[in-house]
């Protein structure tokens, strides 16, 4: 093929790039037409964060092997200041704002509209409504970044990439942490720039998203290229994309279930918690819920519903303040007071985010399992090393973490590998009741199989589970009862058989003004 | 022009000098077959280091039998600090108050025991007590209430370096009873007599065992920690690694050992520090309590959603920070034999910069006891062999600073070079 019948804006090739003892990418190539969109898929650990970062200068020349050419030129970064001089901007997995500061700020991040040293805070603002307006951000440019929700922080990303002048955007599970509308809006916008002529790199676990906005796929397994996917025409299907990341065909998305469901577990009722930053706001008012023994029960909710901060709330008062309600343990009410004392009632809550609340990310994976769980591995005050390291290696096998051994440090892991550490590290307290906070975001298929097969065993196990998601699907597949949550309300309960996407989208919008 | 095969590409960049068949992994070295980790044992490697370079300057003066005793007595009491202070570090804080801790549980010792007579044992576990208390109110403030350590213990400093001079006003208070004397300044009985070592001439028999003893001891503990760590599958280091550690250590406890036999047995303190080693190493190591101190430095969020008690671990690390100031404080005084209104000051410095200088990691959750140690004992072979050789004090001065400097640059080169750091 010559550049006449395909122009290609970037080609990687023969790309590897080890670290100690993990050899993330072998011989990988990479071309990117140009104005594209092109998804990059993989499992778990399949290297398409490292591909991206070699590509963006973060891992520099020199750390890897194989050549990058950009626009007909070759590249040798140096660092991410090369990389967008060159037109490259790479929006990480974990977003990179600081929450404290504005919106028009952090767009100009490293970037400032100055005169002389001095910041134009005319300039900055509105430059900042101007790029805010292309990405379809309706905000003050004054606003605090931590005042907005995860959505709209993904966009101030991507407005903060074109006031670089971006030419090739690369987006690391840009939709993870999103709900299905702020989801399509962020797709409908990625399609907007390719009319103006930006090449966009989309790694998603989201192959439906890809499905509908790719004009290309490239498919990763274990480091290597396996094939790239022209989605003209439409005939690429998801299950076509799975193959490919698998290795084989996955007929079916969720393991069949018959749940065996028993008394209840965990009652909570009236359940009302005030937000800590913003005065008298209900985050959560008056919602009341039943768990039962062998049930999975899902919870519904647009992004700022507050269905992390009810469960926050519950987890021993993680979250919020002046809290009220009743919790019921097997029946008996119960005082939660502090996070050992949910433990201690049987409780656990697998965090949504994991940086933060879920992993010592300098630690490695043997004591991050046994965090949580530590009691149950010592006596008299001794941890029982020896026993540590066959519970945390047993997790490793069954939780199929891809990692070397479990003295592996998480902060190396992939997002998805290191969510299965969060899981495990829950699943050694022996909860009765295991609340589930997005617990298949940032996984692949099959590993979300996976998961939802443990889901099932731990069900069977006779535990109370509810789980948190964005992804309805997820729930309808999953769940044998579904909660909606509607600004900090419960507006609904809907047993599985009586569940579909429209339902629940009614009921989690309910209050507010439905769109003819 | 962008039109290369792989194969071509790959060949015609040379990007990589490292065999394409063996992943390169950063921080580490060979040696004749050898593979050391470079952070880990680093620290180790720069003070053996700095004992030859030191040993030479000073014509083998450093390791004479006075020498090494002078050195151990007269650093004790940052080493103990340095033991207290790396457990606080690992945990994400700070304590500048040590040194003035050091002055106040001095004093208040002094006091009890030659003001009022008590009898020392009483009046040793009434100072520690009261050093505990310290470490209560400042771990009050910061784990309770919420203040940063750094401004806690920072008036902290003030406060206590006050309530000294209030109760000493501008003398010292002296002299101790013989008991704390010995216990800072003195030596083991030759319980055995001596032997003959040859051209080495008399050593005192009851050390020698003793030192044997520690060498056995240490090499029988770390066998069957590798070989139970090898049984459940955890990597362990290859067996020449492992030789040639247990063969460095039993040399430097034997070398020790023979030198402070020659001269006039084990320093009391020396007992004690290895005895505090021993014990704080196996905390932070092995107990559930260590571990939740890492823990709460690795990822603070975390370890509070983990269901640790953030508050009460905290709280405790200080309250033991200001027992273990009030041993330094006892031990200082008494090798004075006298408590002086300035006692300890800029201890703290010193304290600090041990542990960093032994591989604690500014942002908490990283750091060993051994290491503090090391660092400490880094410090103080530079004081020792520079006063020696003669250099002035300001130069002595240069050079531990510049010692911090590179260590812990060391320390942030390599974690980049690994690749955590981004
Ligand atoms: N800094 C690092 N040090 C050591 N190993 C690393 C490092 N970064 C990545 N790895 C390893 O490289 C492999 C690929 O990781 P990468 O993050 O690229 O996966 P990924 O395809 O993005 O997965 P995910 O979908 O889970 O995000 C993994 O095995 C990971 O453990
Ligand atoms: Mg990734």
């Amino acid at each position: 093929m010559t550049d006449q019948t395909t122009d290609h804006i970037l080609r990687m090739s023969g790309i590897t790039k080890t670290f100690p003892g993990v050899r993330a990418l072998q011989d990988v190539t990479l071309s990117v037409r140009r104005g594209e969109i092109h998804a990059i898929c993989g499992e778990n650990g399949a290297g398409k964060s490292t591909l991206m970062k070699v590509l963006s200068g973060v891992h520099p020349h020199g750390d890897y092997e194989g050549e990058i050419v950009f626009d007909g030129a070759r590249c040798e970064f140096g660092g991410i200041r090369d990389s967008e001089r060159a037109g490259i901007v790479i929006i990480h997995q974990e977003l990179a704002l600081s929450p404290q500061l504005s919106i028009a700020e952090n767009i100009f991040l490293g970037n400032e509209r100055s005169r002389r040293g001095i910041i134009d805070w005319n300039r900055t603002n509105h430059e900042a409504a101007e790029l805010m307006r292309r990405v379809g951000l309706r905000e003050n440019p004054v606003t605090p970044v931590a005042d907005i929700g995860v959505g709209k922080q993904q966009l101030v990303e991507i407005a903060k990439a074109l006031s670089k002048r971006v030419r090739l955007l690369i987006l690391d599970e840009p939709t993870a942490a999103l709900n299905d509308e702020d989801s399509a809006h962020l797709l409908d916008l990625l399609r907007g720039l390719r009319q103006e002529g930006i090449t966009c790199v989309i790694i998603s676990h989201k192959l439906n998203e890809v499905t509908a906005v790719a004009d290309s796929v490239t498919v990763l397994r274990d480091g290597r290229t396996i094939e790239t996917l022209d989605m003209a025409g439409g005939h690429v299907t998801e299950d076509r994309i799975i193959a490919g990341m698998v290795g084989r065909a996955l007929d079916n998305r969720f393991p069949p279930h018959e749940p065996s469901i028993g008394e209840e577990a965990l009652r909570i009722e009236d359940w009302t918690v005030h937000s800590p930053t913003q005065p008298g706001r209900k985050v959560v008012d008056g919602a009341s819920l039943t768990l039962r023994r062998g049930e999975i029960v899902g919870l519904a909710g647009l992004m700022g519903a507050g269905r992390t901060e009810l469960a926050m709330s519950v987890f021993g008062r993680a979250y919020g303040t002046d809290i009220s309600g009743r919790i019921f343990k097997d029946g008996r009410p119960v005082r939660i007071r502090t996070v050992r004392d949910a433990i201690e009632h049987g409780l656990a809550y697998a965090t949504e985010d994991r940086k933060r609340y879920g992993l010592n990310l300098i630690d490695d994976i043997r004591r991050n399992v046994s965090a949580a769980g530590l009691a149950g591995l010592a006596r008299r005050g001794w941890v029982d090393e020896r026993e540590e390291y066959r519970v945390a290696e047993g997790y490793r096998r069954s939780m199929n973490i891809k990692a070397p051994g479990v003295s592996s440090v998480v902060g190396k892991l992939s997002g998805g590998n290191q969510q299965k550490v969060v899981l495990s590290k829950w699943i050694l307290t022996e909860p009765d009741v295991l609340i589930l906070d997005e617990p298949t975001r940032g996984i692949d298929v099959g590993a979300k199989y996976e998961i939802y097969t443990i889901i099932n065993r731990l069900a069977d196990q006779g535990r109370a589970i509810l789980v948190i998601s964005s992804e309805l699907p997820e729930l309808l597949g999953l769940c044998d009862r579904i909660y909606t949550l509607c600004e900090g309300r419960i507006t609904g309960e809907v047993p599985r058989r009586e569940a579909t996407q429209e339902r629940l989208m009614h009921l989690m919008t309910k209050g507010q003004e439905q769109p003819s | 022009m962008s039109s290369i095969t792989p194969a071509e590409a790959a060949a015609g960049t040379g990007a990589g000098a490292g065999e394409p068949g063996e992943p390169r992994r950063p921080g580490r070295v060979s040696l004749g077959g050898l593979s050391l980790n470079l952070r880990s044992s680093g620290i180790y490697i720069a003070f053996a280091l700095i004992i030859a370079l030191f040993s030479v300057l000073t014509d083998g003066a450093l390791l004479q039998p006075q020498n090494i005793s002078n050195i151990i007595v007269q650093n004790s009491y940052v080493l103990i600090l340095a033991i207290g202070m790396i457990l606080i570090i690992i945990a994400g804080h700070i304590d500048l108050s040590v040194g003035s801790v050091v002055a106040v549980t001095g004093a208040l010792a002094a006091v009890l025991m030659v003001d009022m007579g008590l009898p020392w044992p009483a009046a040793l576990a009434v100072t520690l007590v009261a050093g505990g208390l310290v470490g209560a109110w400042q771990g009050f403030w910061i784990a309770y209430f919420g203040i940063p350590a750094f401004i806690v213990t920072l008036a902290g400093m003030l406060l206590f370096r006050a309530l000294t001079l209030t109760v000493l006003g501008n003398q010292g208070i002296g002299p101790f009873p013989d008991a704390v004397r010995t216990l800072a300044n003195g030596f083991t009985d030759g319980y055995l007599g001596n032997v003959g070592l040859g051209p080495l001439g008399g050593a005192d028999l009851f050390s020698l065992l003793v030192g044997l003893l520690a060498v056995a001891g240490m090499v029988a503990a770390q066998w069957r920690t590798r070989r139970s760590r090898a049984g459940y599958g955890q990597a362990v280091d290859p067996v020449p690694l492992f030789a040639l550690r247990m063969t460095a250590g039993a040399a430097l406890i034997l070398f020790l050992v023979v030198q402070l036999a020659r001269f006039k047995n084990l320093p009391w303190v020396l007992v004690l520090l290895a005895a505090l080693v021993l014990g704080y190493s196996l905390l932070a190591g092995r107990t559930v309590f260590g571990r939740r101190i890492y823990a709460i430095g690795g990822n603070l969020h975390a370890a509070v959603m983990s269901g640790i008690k953030v508050k009460q671990v905290v709280f405790w690390i200080f309250v033991n920070m200001g027992v273990l100031s009030a041993v330094a404080g006892v031990i200082f005084a008494g090798r004075l034999n006298q408590a002086g209104p300035t006692a300890g000051s800029s201890f703290e410095l010193d304290a600090i910069a041990a542990a960093f200088i032994g591989g604690a990691a500014v942002q908490g959750g990283v750091g060993k006891v051994a290491g503090a140690i090391t660092g400490g004992l880094i410090m103080a072979v530079i004081n020792n062999g520079m006063s020696l050789i003669g250099s002035p004090s300001e130069r002595v001065m240069l050079v531990k600073g510049a010692v911090l400097l590179a260590a812990v640059a060391f320390d942030v080169w390599t974690k980049r070079r690994a690749g955590t750091a981004r």
